[in-house]
Order: C-alpha cells, then structure tokens, then sequence
C-alpha cells in the first residue's frame, strides 16, 4: 500500500518537476544565438574548479557555510536517491553493498547531514543578524533554509527512531542518529516510538518531493542552472562585447528578452540573489539607482511574463521603471568596472547586458544624457572626446623630440591616446614616459596629428555604430602603417587595441607601459635609482589593466623596485579593487545621483595615509587629482606609474 | 505647408589654417561640417514637422559634396533635402547666395505653401548674418533674426510668436507667416540621428538642382552677382600673455590684480 502510494506520488512529482523545468528553461530559446560550446574540456576544468570546487564562492565571509551546504548536497545526492529507490523497490539499497562500503556511506551521510544542518542554521542566523544585503530577508529565503533543516530532521528521525527500536544497530556509522536516538528511546515517547520511523520516513518523501517542484519556481533554481552557467561562462574575461550587425531593417541593442542573448536569459535563471555584485558595484555601493542584482532579477521577471508571447506580439520593454525593467538611469551609472562580473559565484555577465541596453537607448531611439550629444559628436568629427582640433594632437611635444612611427625603423607605435595628448596633467605622464622609454633605448613612434581616439567609451556607451566607424578606420590606418607592437599608456586604449581591435580580424602585440617598464627593469635595459621623494605609496588598480586585463603585479613590482618598499595596499585592491569612477563613458558625464565614486575611492586611499597614490590609467588621474581637491591641506600627490619610474631616472643618473 | 531649413557645409573652423600667400582658407583635408547654428534651425523644423504636420525640405547651395551636409539632413529626419549646386553659383557673396536660395523656395512655393523658413543666425565661416534677412527682404517674407524660443504658432490667424534674444533683453515679437527666422543656439537641443535613420538616408535621394531647374539670371548669381569680394584673410597678431601675482602663494592677491586689470581695460560689464 505504502510503497504503490509513494510509487505514484514519486512518478507524478517526477513528471510535474521535468515539466516545470521543461516550461521554464526552454524559455531561454527566445534569446538570440550565441556559441557556448568551444573549448569543451577547460571549460568542464573551469566548471569543476569554480562550480564543483565552489572557488569563488568561498572567497568571501559565509562562502564556506554555503561550500559545507553545496558539498553535503552532493553527498546527500546519493542518500536521496537511494532514499527515493529503496521507496519504490524496497529490497534496493546501499545495504547490498559490501560492508565497509555500506557503512562508509551511511556514515558520510549521516555526517553530512549534521553538517548541513549547522550550515543552514548558521545561514538563517547570518542572514537575520548580518544579511548581505537589507532586502536579503525574503519569506523565500528563509522558507528554502527551512525546508533544506526540515529534510535533514526528518532524516535524522527516520534512522534515531530505527535505532531506538533496535531495527537497526546503533554504532559507529551512524554516529549522530545513533546519539538522537538515545533521546528517542525516552519513557515518554514510548507509546509514539513505533510509528515514529513510517512518520518521519513520509516527512522525508513529501519534504523531498515537494521541495523539488518548488525549486523551479524559486530562486532555488539555481541548483539547477549555476552548474551549467559556469561550464557556458565566456572563456577568459569578458572585456568586451559583441559587434552587431548594422544593415537596413535591423534592430540594435536590446529592449526586449528576445534581443537579449539565450545565455544572457540563462544567467537571469542562475541568480540566487547573494547580492555579492550589488556589494562590490560602485554605482551601487554609492547611493545611485545601479544594482547589478536587480538587472538581472529583472530580466528574469520579463522573461517569465513574457517568453510565451514573445513570438505572438512585440514583448514588454526591458527598459523603463516597472517591474521586469531596469531604468535609463540606473543603466547609464554603469562604469563597466566589471567587478559584479568578477564577484559572481556562477560567472553572470552583466555588463554586455547593460551594454546591450544602451545600445537601444543610444541606436534605436537616441536617447541619452545630453552630455553625450558633444561627445559623440567631437569623436566622430574630431576623433577625439573634447573637440579639440587634431592638430593640437602632438602639442604635448612641442618641446621634446618624439619619432614619428615608421615600419622597419621603428619597433613600436606609442598609442598615446586622447587623455596623455590633450589633458593638461596626463600630457606629463606622457612627457615622463617617453623619458623613460628613450633611457631604456626603446624603439618607437607616434602617429601625430594622424591618431585618433580608439572609441573605448563610445563602444561601452553602447554607440556601436560610431565604433564601427572609429575601429575601421583605426585597424585599416594601423593595417596600412604596418603597426604590430603598440605601447599605450591607458589601460582604456589598451583594453581596445588588445581586445576590442580583434573583433575587427587585428592582432596587434600591445603592452600597457606598467608592463613594458617592468620587463625593462627585469632585463636590466632600465637602470634606476632609488626614490626618496615619494614616501608611502598606494596602488590604486584601473580596472581595465587589473579586472578586465589580469595585469595586477607589474606596477607593483615596479613599485618595489623603484623606492625599495612594497606598496601599501587599499582596503579593496587587485580583482576587489574599486573604480575610481571614470570607466564605461562615465568619463564623460556628470554624476547627479547618489556622492561622487571618486570620493569614496580617495577616502579609502588617504586611510591608509599615503604620501603619493600610484595610478597607470589617465581617468583615475584625473579622477584622483579631482577627488583629492576636497580634501584641503592633503598633502598627497598623485603619481603615473611612469612619472614614479622617471623620477629613478635621475637617481640613475647622480 | 513647408517647412524650410537653410543649411550650410563649412569647414571645420577650429582646425582651418589661412595661407599666407593667398589669404584664402587652407581647405585641403579639413573635414567639413554642418555650420553648428543650423544644425539648430534643422532641429527646429523638424519639430514643426512633428508638432503641426509641415513638411520639412533641407536646402543648401554648395559644391557637389555639400550632398554628405544634405545627407545627415535626411538621417536627421526632414522629407526632402535639395541641393543647389552649379558652377555658375560660384564664388557667390551673401547677396547672390540668397538670391538662389530665396528663387529654390519661390520655386517649392509652387508645390505647397511655404510656413517658415529656418537659418542659422550666421555661419562659422563667413560670420556675416547676412543670408537669412536676404531671403526674406527677396521673398518679402516676415524676418524673424536672432530667435530662442518659438512662442506660438497660429495657423487660423497665420501669425507666428517668437522670442528673440537680444544682448542685455528678451523681445517677444509677434509676425504674419511667411515668416523667415534665424535662430541661436539656445532655441533647441539638436537631436542624434538613429542607426536605422542613418542607413536609410545613406540610401535615400538627395535631389539636385541646377540652373537649369532654377533658370536665374546669371548675372544674378555667383562670382558676377556678387558686388563685395574677400581681398584678404589674415590672422590678427596676439600680444604675448602675461602672468599676473603669484596665483600659487597668492591667489586672492593674483585675482584682485586680474580683476583691477579688466576694470582699466573696460572687459567687465558691471
């Protein structure tokens, strides 16, 4: 009776969860397509080493509590399964095994579940006391911790009371049953005790069963969906976004699920809501309407009201202020720092996201902050953000010799970009770089009045038209000039030349100039002395060399090299480094919302009493030095990595 | 009804040279643009479009690759774009430009009633304000110079109510339609073309009209219409800068020298 009953239940729990799951994921088919499957066997390594081995999950405080629940599940796995197989055919069980093996498992189980059971006691603790984030204490939240406690009591039960009775030995292999069970075998429970295994044992289906179809429901799904999200993750870092398509009748960026990517959909399905993006995101983290989680949750919401009717009618808008849709604003404080990216457990991308969503504003409807309007125009006229004449381009050495680039004669192009040619303080860096470069004996040449502006800002604004235009013209004048080796001083130019240009078939060897003074240094091609001057340095990391580039240790060691101390490091520094606020367009616009990132990462800095903040990136100098303005009486200075290595040079010399 | 934007290609003043030599512009590879001032009266007829149904027709007299100027007209959203072009309009002063331009909207009068004509309040280049009021004197249409906001246009009474903006005041000056109106850059916002706009207008017809459409006296027109001509462009000499106080140990002191320095020399209105 009991086993046909639960044979039914089991075949129609089976067939509504398969269905539930079936109706919600092949809802990520409305997405357009995207190849997710090369490289098959790193990304099974990257799937075992970040999903399986839980690597960044555990990088932060609770991480191994959610580890000690993850693991325990895959153990418990095995005893749900037999759990459900014995249900159905009862002679079916571990028990058939040999001995030791049997008893190894029972243990492993009966461990595991204790340790489960702690973990998600202390999760329900922490996420009460400590949440991680205000809005993290959801009915959902605490109704999934609840049920995870209610499966392990009922299994804790199941064996105790078995043991109580004597239908099973108490000993060594069931170490945790076998000590509940004495409380069990309690005179006062003497009258219930003999139904107590049935009981606990139909807790433990129905808990189990009913969980299971609400998972694809909740944001529970997850353990379903993470798994496969990292094996599907972009290989490598993702620093830059896909070209689109420009041909009459198209539709650019994305307002609605279908223009969104099938694994973008899949990414909204694979959030549990840990809130470690929103934590680490500078717009968020400063009081502006970003929330990187929330984009995400939205685009979740949107999927679900409108996947069926996406084929039927021209779905609901992605961007707007209701539920299922994220706001032009929020979307327009994005500084593509990447650091949601880098935090994620599961490896969600959210940046070609809200790139994507800009690219409607900006493409399809013209709508952006009227800041941008001279912006767009100055590159695209001008070849460069602030409309200043391209002859202005080489002032910056009106008073030094700098070659100009020629294949053969000179082995690298200096890409000086717009920051180092036309800001007052970053055509010092510039100034101080070539000086560098020139006691190293490094071969290069500029390209004058003739370069123009990458296009890196334009392409995260989402004007992926107008980088069209600029990347085409750039890869066919570096194609024409015979460039292949490229020094650049910013990390923004650097990150396009490098990443961005290949897109467009240009394999050019670039070097951000933190890297190529270290390898100078190392090669003993760049004799310095020690600098007294500077005094305690810190090291901010631009996101574009460190996140989005992986280059954390050359400015460092430069660093080291040049006063003969280790840079003092800030509170978030390499991959948790926080955004001095200039990336992603951001540059160019002003910042009503929420207090100015750059103060926030100038506090951060002077906390740590610095004499000189180092930077490699020209907008977190203009950043800093604006950020340092605030602070009357600072003393702190603000150095390039190459101004730092300039000053050896004199060193060197006396 | 038509709208009308008067449009004009120039050469991106910030980075022209003048020859020493023959004292005319150095044009060669200096990127042309819209005269920014028009890129305002476009604006503007666009939104008449939008706002009372007109039909918005770009014009512009210029060389052949004016058409690129004519081009961004249409991505920007007008129906039509016309340019004028021939060889005999060359070399035109303000005058004989304004005569083509005034007999290409005599001639769109035949197909539908003119409302408004737009012009920038003056080119980059050229600095003379000139065409605009030329066009309506030919035309004898109301001349509307110097507007910032357009207050009222009434189609019943045919009037239009425009504020002009004059130096140290505002003018509200109320006018029979035709009307021709300059406009100055606060009068609107000009709008970014979208992708699909762009591509269609890279594919749309910018008409063409020569002497032979026009039919003008060419005596009217170009080099021998025109009674003034440029003897010469030069560059005024800049005296050297000078630094005044020391704006580092000092910069109150350094503020109060400037300050006293512009009070002699008559620059602050007080």
């Amino acid at each position: 009776m009991q086993q046909s009953l639960f044979t039914a239940l089991l075949i129609a729990s089976l067939v509504l969860f398969c269905f539930s799951c079936y109706r919600r994921l092949s809802l990520v088919a409305v997405g357009t397509g995207e190849y997710r499957f090369d490289q098959p066997l790193i990304r099974l390594k990257e799937m075992l080493v970040y999903a399986i081995g839980q690597k960044r999950v555990v990088r932060r405080p609770f991480g191994l509590n959610h580890g000690v629940i993850f693991w325990g599940f895959l153990v418990l796995a095995l005893a749900n399964a037999e759990f459900l197989i014995s249900g159905v055919f009862p002679g079916l069980s571990f028990q058939l095994l040999p001995k030791t093996l049997a008893g190894a498992l029972s243990f492993a189980f009966d461990v595991c579940s204790l340790a489960t059971l702690v973990a998600v006691l202390v999760a329900a603790v922490r996420r009460t006391v400590r949440p991680p984030f205000p809005e993290a204490r959801t009915f959902e939240a605490y109704f999934i911790l609840g049920m995870i406690a209610l499966l392990m009591t009922a299994y804790f039960g199941m064996h105790a009371a078995e043991i109580a009775l004597g239908k099973v030995p108490a000993g060594a292999t069931l170490p945790v049953s076998s000590a509940l069970a004495g409380l069990l075998a309690a005179p006062a429970l003497a009258v219930v005790l003999p139904g107590l295994p049935e009981t606990f044992w139909w807790l433990h289906a129905l808990v189990l069963l009913g969980f299971m179809n609400f998972l694809p429901f909740s944001k529970h799904m997850h353990i379903l969906t993470a798994i496969p999200n990292v094996f599907l993750r972009t290989l490598g870092r993702p620093n830059c976004q896909e070209r689109e398509q420009f041909a009459e009748g198209n539709r650019y960026g994305a307002n609605s699920i279908d223009q969104m990517s099938w694994k973008d959909l899949l990414d909204s399905f694979s959030c549990t809501e840990c809130g470690r993006c929103q934590n680490v995101c500078p717009a968020a983290s400063t009081g502006k309407s970003l929330n990187p989680r929330l984009v995400v949750h939205a685009l979740k919401e949107n999927l679900l009201e409108n996947g069926r009717s996406v084929t039927t009618g021209r779905p609901a808008a992605l961007i707007g202020s209701d539920c299922g849709q994220s706001a032009e604003a929020s979307l327009w404080s994005c500084t593509s720092c990447g650091a949601c990216m880098e935090a994620c457990p599961v490896f969600i991308e959210h940046l070609p996201k809200v790139v994507k969503m800009r690219r409607h504003l900006v493409q399809m409807e013209a709508k952006f902050p009227e800041e941008l309007l001279n912006f767009f125009e100055n590159i695209e006229q001008r070849s460069n953000p602030w409309g200043m004449a391209p002859s202005e381009r080489v002032k910056w050495a009106s008073q030094i010799e700098v070659p100009t680039f020629e294949a053969g004669k000179t082995e690298y192009l200096l890409f000086v970009g717009c920051s180092g040619a036309f800001d007052a303080r970053n055509k010092q860096v510039t100034v101080a770089l070539t000086k560098v470069l020139d006691a190293a004996g490094v071969s290069y040449g500029i390209l004058g009045k003739e370069e123009k502006c990458c296009g890196e800002s334009v392409r995260r604004l989402g004007n992926e038209y107008l980088f069209e235009l600029v990347a085409q013209q750039s890869v066919e004048q570096f194609r024409s000039k015979g460039v292949t080796k490229v020094i650049t001083q910013c990390p923004h130019c650097y990150n396009t030349l490098k990443n961005d240009f290949r897109q467009y078939g240009l394999e050019l060897e670039v070097v951000h100039h933190s890297e190529l003074i270290k390898e100078l240094l190392d090669a003993q091609a760049l004799q310095v002395g020690t600098v007294q001057e500077l005094g305690d340095v810190v090291l901010h990391d631009s996101c574009y060399l460190g996140r989005h580039n992986g280059v954390y240790d050359a400015p460092r060691a430069t660093v080291l090299e040049l006063t003969g101390t280790p840079v003092k490091e800030l509170e978030r520094n390499r991959e948790n480094a926080f955004c001095c606020g200039a990336g992603g367009g951001r540059m160019w616009l002003e910042e009503h919302e929420g207090t100015p990132i750059n103060k926030n990462r100038v506090q951060e800095a002077l906390a740590k009493d610095p004499d000189t903040i180092c930077v490699a990136c020209p907008f977190c100098m203009t950043m800093f030095e604006d950020g340092l303005k605030d602070h009357a009486g600072a003393t702190t200075q603000v150095k390039d990595i190459a101004e730092i290595v300039a000053l050896g040079l004199k060193g060197a010399a006396s | 009804m038509i709208v009308v934007a008067c449009i004009k290609q120039v050469p991106d003043t910030t980075q022209v040279q003048i020859d020493p030599v023959t004292n005319t512009l150095i044009r060669d590879g200096i990127p042309f643009i819209v005269n920014p001032y028009d890129s305002h009266a476009l604006e503007e007829s666009l939104r008449l479009k939008e706002s009372h149904g007109f039909r918005a027709v770009a014009l512009s007299m210029g060389p052949p690759n004016a058409e690129a100027t004519l081009r961004k007209a249409l991505a920007a959203g007008v129906d039509r774009s016309i340019l004028l072009s021939d060889r005999v309009f060359g070399g035109a002063d303000t005058l004989s430009t304004s005569n083509v331009l005034a007999a290409a909207i005599e001639k769109l009068a035949q197909e539908d009633e003119i409302g408004i004509v737009f012009c920038g309040k003056q080119t980059i280049d050229g600095d003379t304000a000139q065409v605009g009021p030329g066009i309506a004197v030919r035309l004898g249409f109301s001349q509307l110079t110097l507007v910032d906001r357009i207050e009222k246009i009434d189609l019943a009474k045919k009037t239009v109510t425009v504020r002009r903006k004059l130096e140290g005041r505002y003018e509200i000056v109320e006018a029979r339609l035709p009307a021709m109106i300059t406009v100055v850059r606060e009068l609107n916002r000009p709008r970014y073309p979208t992708v699909p706009m762009r591509l269609a207008s890279a594919k749309a017809q910018v008409e063409l009209w020569n002497n032979e459409v026009l039919k003008l006296d060419v005596n009217t027109v170009g080099l021998k219409g025109s009674p003034t001509w440029v003897s010469r462009i030069f560059s005024p000499q800049r005296s050297e800068g000078e630094i005044l106080g020391d704006g580092l140990k000092d910069p109150v002191g350094a503020a109060l020298l400037l300050v006293d320095r512009l009070l002699e020399k008559d620059l602050l209105a007080v």
